[in-house]
């Protein structure tokens, strides 16, 4: 996985949280910076992936490992 | 990309139906849609500073009850006294379990996220409930005041 400048563990939580903290998160980042979210949720891949193109945000990477999903968002 | 806008009537008052409009409302809002909840009838019951909403298995064969009670239990008796605090109860724990977040939680998200909060006036008045009971940043208005909004909403959805 690339590098990113700040992480959010959303491990355990269901819809809409990992959105919405993820959201949150990227409002205190700058433009460019990149957010690495960590969640549980099987919902949050097909999320992730429209939140990202809803709101401009790139979603660099998505994957699963060991039960756990990942994502790399860069702030627009 | 001009900012869409969502509006939502919540109508409804019990612990099931409150989380739809506040679970769409704040992933909305995170999005990027102007978004804004007229609270009507049953509805206002979300607005309360305590929330003590309860869910009922009456009147409702699609709710999944714990050990399969759905499908053997009859009916008459979840009107028992007791059965609706016993199944708010447990709906609770499971939620808190499988990391739903509590209606306390996502109302707050979102008013965060500037979520516009309208309560019925006339419903208000209608139940003898005082503005008091409610929580802070909550707008009293009618009818006219919703449709001034959900006229020009790109979703509007009837909860």
């Amino acid at each position: 996985m690339a590098d990113f400048d700040e992480e959010l563990d959303a491990s355990g939580l269901n819809c809409p949280l990992p959105i919405l903290r993820a959201k949150k998160a990227l409002a205190g980042m700058e433009s460019g910076k990149v957010l690495h979210i960590i969640a549980t949720d099987p919902g949050s891949v097909k999320d992730f992936e429209a939140f990202a193109r809803q709101t401009g945000n790139e979603l660099m990477e998505s994957k699963e490992e060991g039960g756990k999903f990942q994502f790399l968002i860069r702030k627009a | 990309m001009e900012e869409k806008k969502l509006a939502i009537i919540a109508t409804k008052g019990s612990l099931d139906w409150a989380y739809p409009p506040f679970i769409l409302a704040s992933t909305a809002a995170a999005l990027g849609y102007e978004t804004e909840i007229f609270f009507t009838f049953y509805g206002l019951q979300l607005l309360k500073k305590n929330l003590d909403l309860k869910v009922t298995p009456l009147g409702n064969p699609g709710m999944p009850m714990p050990m399969g009670m759905d499908k053997w239990f009859p009916t008459m008796l979840t009107a028992l006294p007791g059965m609706e605090s016993m199944m708010t109860s447990m709906m609770k724990k499971k939620m808190a379990s499988k990391g739903v977040a509590s209606l306390e939680e996502l109302r707050e998200l979102c008013q965060e996220a500037e979520v516009r909060l309208i309560a019925c006036q006339m419903t208000v008045d209608l139940f003898d409930m005082d503005s008091s009971e409610f929580i802070d940043g909550v707008e009293y208005a009618g009818a006219a005041r919703f449709f001034e909004f959900a006229g020009q909403s790109d979703i509007c959805l009837y909860i």
